[in-house]
């Protein structure tokens, strides 16, 4: 059906004072400042004009809520919006997470960007290309299907009319239903989606020249830094002023509860200030030992045991008689996001309202976590995103932004803050631990008779999905004690068709250690423990381990097979059972294959890893990984590939050397000597096989491929040395001791 | 007390007031002179976001005080690079080979891999992941940045 629409005058170009930045092609950034209280913007997710607008000149502007945190999808929204509009993809800019200026598409996480904001934006872009087609054809006199456009050109015979000239700088007032998108391209007629368009940002990045939210000065700003506690429940007791007299440029100790900052006119006077400032501390030992961390998880309570996965009754199959029994328990340790920066920020106060700058992933909420924290109206607090370094889920960007909302309140002028290393390895909330118990039966034949696991995971509190901020907590102002790990009992229940399955994920009532989203949350862990498990019936049945997954897979998930026979054909797998026989030497190799279907509604990956294992040292080195990914229609093929790389390269290191370590009071791994992730020597070579359906709907691709990076290095273990790797990372420490156990 | 302290920064002779001779060099370099190439990563010289040649040499800025960097000694940021609008052969590369996620690294990634080639034209993968090992990528660019650094070399 198209709408009608009826072009009005409303000024469409607003800003309300602040600082937009947005990105056009060539990288060419352009700060401007807003021109005073224009009209608001639609922020409506039903509306065209809270996605689209375009200048008089044709000039299109996608406004998107989903924010680029380095993974290129600025790029391929673009792509996704100059393809269904029919523009040139140069005549785009986007301008992501303001909460002024941009509807609230969601966090940006979960592999969503493109699967959810990418296609919101494409039917907004849809459905204004056929209303700009009914209004050219109204012009000319013809049926819309007699034009063709081009370049935003619309053209009958030798007439013509452009975007610009028909809407230019007004707006659509159409409406969008998601549920029932407007009719989309035929896909063989997308010129730009599915090319390798170079990224927007990259030109600027080489150059050293791109706006990170780090490089945002705003006149009379001053640099500000958290003194964190020495343990996460200590309580301020006393701060010494005088012990940083010394220091030129102290404009302020800021301390409110448990709160503790320092703002100064440079920030290496802050830096100094926050390292000398004498404070004193209460005592709190209240974390677990870490030695004893999985009995510590395995003895929190219950708050509620979801069951995700029920087929047949596995009790009952798992007493009959004459069959075997496997069981193994799993776990993974807690994870810090490691960005390569810390979380920076900037804050303003002015006239009663609060700016906030910050690279959040989510805006919006943050917004209405800020606005709760300081007991304001919503509508008086404005956020905006603007790239910091990668992060990989919820990491510290929010705190760091309310750090700066607390100190720029204080001060009474803008504020930036950016913490040290070792703010952001200690106080970056973290992915939680995770145990897992696996049980299963085999018959005489090898055939998978029940199928039983148990997921011990924290529990999630509220369904906003909002990480408590920090500064809220220590300075006792107005925050929910929410518990938000994210959705981690995704892929707890497995893709394979055995005729008794029973998985249940205990939520416990508390975790060590406040937890977030990282990269592949729980898909990853959950899939982890499956896939290897999978590994050691199939080692069971002494069946080969890529046709043992084939021979339970669902015959009518195509795709999925697909995709397993795809890696299967890269890595040029030699069918037999693992592990290898006949290996001798001290370096032997191995090759393991994962599969996963993500959330077990989409993306699908399989992976196969090869590694070479020291056996006297206990090292393990990934050497070649090979990926078969389906993700649906590709927008963008080099941006995907450069995904899968990040996928794989995080998840080795995360598999084979990231832990997060700790005493009773604190986070003691605070720099990367204490927490190294992997170095360039240690990267493994990766093989890729993309397979494009562009007549499907495009789903994620930032996370599914991580899910099946560590069960596939595990598997390749055991393929190599015969011994089975059930607790991440695999250290050489615990190499060599699960080889002495002879596990 | 603040003090003048003169510095050869991408060619021009700068003087800059600072209250700590020994504060270090990046702070300088971003606060002091708005060159914002080089970014804070750790203050540990462990993960060389903040890199910088001094006299050619690929330098941790946050860790490297200005007290030890003379005023003839040639200091140059990413920004100083290029020539102009002409980008450094590195730089070409990491755009050609699409070297690059979030880009936090990549200003200190270029910057100690133009080191390095200066001195190794013709590198093995296995020379250029060793002369890199100590800079650190989150995102796990590294296959595109070894293949980037290999394709300057050949014209850096």
């Amino acid at each position: 059906m198209t709408q009608h629409f009826n072009p009005s005058r409303r000024n469409l170009l607003q800003g309300g004072g602040a600082l937009i930045v947005s990105f056009s092609l060539g990288g060419a950034v352009e700060p401007a400042l807003g021109q005073g209280a224009a009209a608001a913007r639609p922020l409506s997710l039903a509306e065209v004009d809270a996605f689209l607008a375009i200048d008089a000149r044709g000039r299109v502007t996608v406004y998107s809520g989903k924010v680029d945190m380095g993974t290129g999808v600025r790029t391929a929204l673009a792509q996704m919006c100059a393809d269904e509009l029919d523009v040139a993809f140069s005549a785009v800019r986007v301008v992501e997470g303001d909460t002024n200026l941009t509807p609230d598409q969601g966090k940006t996480w979960g592999s969503l960007t493109i699967q959810l904001g990418g296609v919101q934006i494409r039917n907004a872009a849809a459905t204004a290309r056929a209303a700009l087609l009914e209004q050219a054809a109204k012009r000319f006199d013809v049926k819309p299907a007699e034009l063709s456009v081009a370049n935003g050109v619309i053209r009958a015979g030798n007439r013509r009319v452009s975007y610009g000239e028909l809407i230019g700088g007004r707006t659509f007032s159409l409406k969008l239903d998601h549920a029932k998108p407007a009719k989309f391209k035929d896909p063989k007629d997308y010129k730009i989606v599915g090319k390798s368009i170079p990224r927007v940002d990259i030109p600027q990045k080489v150059a050293g020249r791109f706006p990170y939210i780090n490089n945002l000065r705003l006149r009379g700003m001053l640099h500000g830094r958290v003194i964190h506690p020495p343990s996460v429940g200590s309580k301020l007791e006393s701060v010494d002023e005088s012990s940083i007299k010394g220091i030129a440029g102290i404009v302020r100790v800021v301390r409110q509860g448990n709160f503790l900052g320092v703002v100064a006119q440079t920030e290496w006077a802050a830096i100094k200030a926050a390292r000398n400032l004498k404070v004193g501390w209460s005592k709190w030992e209240g974390l677990p030992e870490q030695a004893k961390l999985f009995e510590h998880v395995r003895a929190s309570k219950v708050f509620r045991a979801d069951v995700t996965g029920n087929v047949g009754n596995t009790s009952e199959a798992m007493a009959r008689d004459g069959i075997k029994k496997l069981a193994a328990t799993y776990d993974f340790a807690i994870h810090t996001h490691g960005s390569q920066g810390p979380s920076c920020a900037v804050a303003e106060f002015r006239d009663g309202k609060l700016t906030s700058w910050s690279a959040s992933q989510a805006t919006h909420d943050l917004r209405r976590q800020l606005a709760e924290m300081f007991a304001m109206p919503v509508e008086n607090v404005r956020c905006i995103y603007l790239e910091g370094s990668g992060c990989y889920g919820r990491n510290g960007h929010e705190d760091a932004a309310a750090d700066a909302a607390m100190l720029a309140k204080a001060v009474g002028r803008p504020v930036r803050v950016q913490w040290s290393r070792a703010d952001e390895h200690g106080w970056d909330p973290k992915g939680p631990p995770t145990l897992i118990d696996l049980r299963a039966t085999l018959d005489g034949a090898g055939t998978v008779t029940a199928w039983e696991s148990e997921f011990f995971i924290p529990q999630q509190t509220d369904k906003s999905f909002m990480v408590p901020l920090v500064p809220a907590t220590l300075a006792g102002l107005p925050a929910k004690a929410d518990i938000a790990p994210g959705n981690i009992f995704q892929n707890s229940n497995i893709p394979y068709k055995f005729a008794n399955i029973k998985a249940v994920c205990h939520r416990l009532e508390t975790t060590p250690f406040r937890p977030s989203w990282i990269r592949t949350p729980g898909r990853m862990q959950n899939t982890y423990a499956n896939e290897c498990f999978l590994d050691e019936l199939a080692a069971a049945a002494n069946a080969d381990p890529i046709a043992f997954r084939l021979k339970y897979l669902d015959p009518a998930d195509k795709r999925g097979i697909e995709t397993l026979n795809r890696v299967a054909a890269l890595a040029k797998w030699d069918t037999r059972p693992s592990p290898r026989q006949g290996v001798s030497g001290n370096v032997v190799t191995g090759r393991g294959v994962s599969y996963v279907k993500y959330e077990l509604t989409r993306t699908y990956v399989a992976v196969v890893a090869e590694v070479a294992v020291d056996r006297a040292a206990g090292v393990i080195k990934v050497t070649k990984v090979y990926v078969a990914h389906d993700c649906g229609q590709i927008i963008n093929p080099d941006g995907l590939r450069n995904q899968l790389d990040g996928n794989v390269i995080q998840m080795v290191s995360r598999t084979l050397i990231e832990e997060l370590k700790f005493d009773r009071s604190h986070v003691t791994s605070l720099d990367w000597e204490s927490y190294p992730v992997i170095k360039f020597p240690d990267v493994p070579e990766i093989v890729i096989d993309l397979i494009d359906r562009p007549n499907e709907r495009p789903w994620g691709a930032g996370e599914p491929a991580a899910a099946v990076v560590p069960s596939a290095i595990s598997n390749a273990v055991f393929d190599a040395i015969g011994i089975r790797l059930r607790s991440v990372p695999y250290t050489p420490d615990k190499v060599k001791a699960a080889m002495r156990s002879g596990a | 007390m603040a003090e003048r302290k003169t510095l050869n920064v991408n060619g021009r002779s700068r003087t800059i007031t600072v209250d700590d001779p020994d504060m270090p060099l990046l702070y300088a370099l971003r606060e002091n002179l708005g060159l914002d190439g080089p970014l804070f990563g750790c203050g540990l010289a462990q993960c060389g976001a903040c890199t910088v040649h001094v006299d050619g040499k690929a330098v941790r800025a946050c860790v490297h005080p200005l007290s030890k960097v003379g005023p003839a000694q040639k200091v140059v940021t990413i920004e100083g690079l290029s020539q102009g609008r002409r980008l450094h052969p590195v730089q070409r590369a990491f755009v050609e080979e699409q070297a690059v996620q979030c880009g936090y690294c990549t200003s200190g990634m270029i910057m100690e891999s133009a080191a390095f080639l200066a001195g190794n034209k013709k590198p093995t993968d296995a020379d250029i992941k060793k002369a890199l090992a100590n800079n650190l990528c989150r995102c796990g660019v590294h296959t595109r940045i070894v293949r980037a650094v290999k394709r300057a070399a050949g014209v850096a």
